[in-house]
């Protein structure tokens, strides 16, 4: 019992040893590990609606692309204050989150998933429209950070930017821990799996998913904020369709429900996009579709389930040995 | 301004039968399986290529759209029998997340053999002409659009109205179950839906690539509209989605002459008012009210 807890405790604790050495390790390629981190806690933060309350959406990139522009302009127009800009991103996205959620969260299935689309379109229809703002096409350039706390300086090497990151994701990591073990954490695995009877036994279904939607939101913010910081520039892309297709691949592909999923997915997604990137600028597309396709065809619970799946076939042979 | 009245209208109809043409076979998938496939637009994509690569070749435009209506049928047909089969006793989240996977891979196919440009589908030259109605000239693809629309549209009411096939779908859609106990084979009633919606989809992406126009972005960008035309009319309701697919054109149409910049917005704006109002849409059929 003692070893289980020790392996389990160097478990939780490798993710963050891996980001540290990666630091060490490859202090050229720390705008990579920084991507990685800012996917891992986009993920992160549609397993919360996705994973752990079953609200089907794929409008998670509204959030990131609400919350990636508000820091940029932010920074443009108010002030330079990077941890300023993260948290009025926070805050606006929270807001988004929680109006949208009123608007949408009273209905289920198709409805939803179609509603959190529009809100989608709609958001990225208006950043194109309003090129004043947001600079359309161009994106918005002339990004210019202030040091952290007057002292770490955002440079061209990113260390900076590694471990604001790093401690982001960390903050970040931690609330969802307390969330998921928390009662409310519990009473979202309910609802998900029978919201008729969660409201029979007297939850308030509608007021927790809202709850949940809302914190996902300024999780996918903050995680927009921080790509806004570690490129210094906001394109479109960021609320595309396609964003939160590929955020829901880097979920799906780690496993849902997991804490951990997002980590494995994001990390591998990533990795691939930039091989398959190198192949062709379409291939990644097409890499990442039949990713998908395999993932939910084949291993259901994600990659993390990857090695259960192994044990499971051996104890099965090794039972079908002894017969 | 009864003529602007008149133009508003043919430019909202003839929008909306496209928009009806694609998303019928959504509609009645959707209501009979329960199958979430949002990579129905990709499937009208694949139709509007086929039909593009044929006209650009010199080949007569009704014969491209009947073969891009045969290819994405077949096409339709194979994915369903390997693809969405293992999906039918898997949650919703599975079916969208491979239906999404499906539009990812086509898109990343046809980016890669057609390029990332807009693709054009050759028209006849006289349906590129405007012609004379009466009180103003009037682009004749646009007129076309809606005979072609209001023909299918009728056939198709015909089928599920009248015949034996139609009064076993509308049956199994009110109640698979309860189908299957009666003799109704569901299965390949519904194998034989999904190909013919799937075909009326490539045809209504060839037919309609003058207005939606073609470009791999086309699946993603365009699926939203497609599901909005078959949530709003009631899932699995063909009436309601020819009621929706109507309104929509039209006051999209609307939004675009009155406030073009807010166009999307107007639109979508009244989705949402519609479904706070009516959360099934605005047909639904009788097992679902």
């Amino acid at each position: 019992m003692r070893r289980a807890r020790v392996i389990a405790a160097i478990g939780h604790a490798l993710p963050w040893v891996i980001a540290v050495v990666y630091f060490f390790a490859a202090p050229s390629d720390l705008d990579f590990g920084i991507q990685v981190m800012i996917w891992i806690l986009f993920a992160m933060s549609l397993d919360l609606a996705l994973g752990y309350a079953g609200i089907l959406t794929l409008g998670q990139a509204a959030f990131f692309g609400l919350g990636a522009y508000t820091t940029g302009l932010f920074a443009i127009h108010l002030s330079p204050d990077p941890l300023l800009g993260h948290l009025a991103a926070i805050g606006v996205t929270a807001l988004a989150g929680a109006l949208t959620g009123a608007m949408i969260l009273h209905t289920t299935g198709v409805t939803l998933l179609m509603l959190t689309l529009a809100i989608v379109s709609v958001l990225s229809q208006y950043a194109n429209q309003a090129t004043d703002l947001t600079g359309g096409d161009n994106g918005l350039q002339g990004i210019r950070l202030e040091p952290i706390f007057g002292v770490f300086e955002f440079n061209i090497f990113g260390k900076t930017a590694y471990f604001y990151a790093l401690v982001v994701l960390f903050g970040w990591f931690v609330l969802v821990w307390r969330i998921v073990h928390s009662p409310f954490g519990r009473s979202l695995d309910g609802i998900r799996q029978n919201p008729h009877r969660m409201r029979a036994i007297g939850t308030p279904v509608w007021w927790r998913l809202l709850a949940i939607y809302t914190i996902s939101a300024a999780m996918a913010g903050s995680a927009g904020a921080l790509s806004a910081h570690a490129t210094r520039f906001v394109g479109l892309s960021v609320l595309d369709l396609l964003t939160s297709g590929t955020v829901t691949v880097a979920l799906i592909l780690g496993g849902t429900r997991r804490l951990y999923g997002g980590f494995i997915g994001a990390t591998i997604y990533l990795v691939v996009q930039d091989y398959s990137a190198k192949i062709s600028p379409f291939f990644w597309e097409f890499v990442v579709g039949g990713l998908l396709i395999a993932t939910v065809l084949l291993l259901e619970g994600g990659l993390l389930d990857l090695g259960p799946a192994v044990l499971r076939l051996c104890d099965r042979w090794q039972a079908g040995q002894r017969k | 301004m009864l003529s602007f009245g008149l133009t508003v209208l043919l430019d909202g109809v003839s929008y909306g039968m496209i928009l009806f043409l694609i998303s019928v076979g959504l509609t009645v998938t959707m209501g009979l399986m329960r199958v979430v496939n949002l990579a129905h637009g990709a499937f009208a994509m694949i139709g509007g290529y086929v039909a593009g690569y044929l006209t650009q070749r010199g080949c007569d435009f009704y014969l491209a759209a009947l073969a891009a209506a045969a290819a994405t049928a077949a096409l339709g047909a194979a994915t369903e029998r390997t693809i969405y089969r293992p999906l039918y006793r898997k949650g919703k989240l599975a079916q969208v997340l491979l239906s999404i996977g499906l539009v990812f891979v086509v898109t990343g196919a046809v980016s890669e053999v057609f390029g990332a440009f807009p693709y054009p589908v050759v028209f006849p030259a006289y349906l590129t002409r405007p012609v004379d109605i009466g009180f103003r000239q009037y682009p004749a693809y646009r007129l076309f659009l809606i005979a072609s629309g209001a023909v299918i549209a009728l056939l198709l009411w015909l089928l599920l109205d009248s015949s034996l096939y139609g009064a076993r779908l509308r049956a199994a859609v009110d109640n698979p179950r309860m189908a299957r106990a009666v003799g109704i084979n569901v299965s390949l009633l519904f194998t034989s839906t999904f190909t013919v919606g799937c075909g009326l989809a490539g045809l209504g992406g060839a037919l309609g690539a003058g207005i939606l126009s073609l470009e791999p972005a086309y699946a993603l960008k365009y699926v939203v509209l497609f599901l909005v035309v078959v949530i709003v009319g009631g899932e699995g309701s063909f009436e309601g989605s020819f009621v929706a697919a109507m309104a929509l054109g039209i006051i999209d149409t609307l939004g675009k002459y009155f406030v073009a910049e807010a166009a999307p917005y107007l639109l979508y704006t009244a989705v949402f008012a519609l479904l706070l109002w009516r959360p099934k849409g605005l047909i639904p059929p009788r097992s679902l009210a």
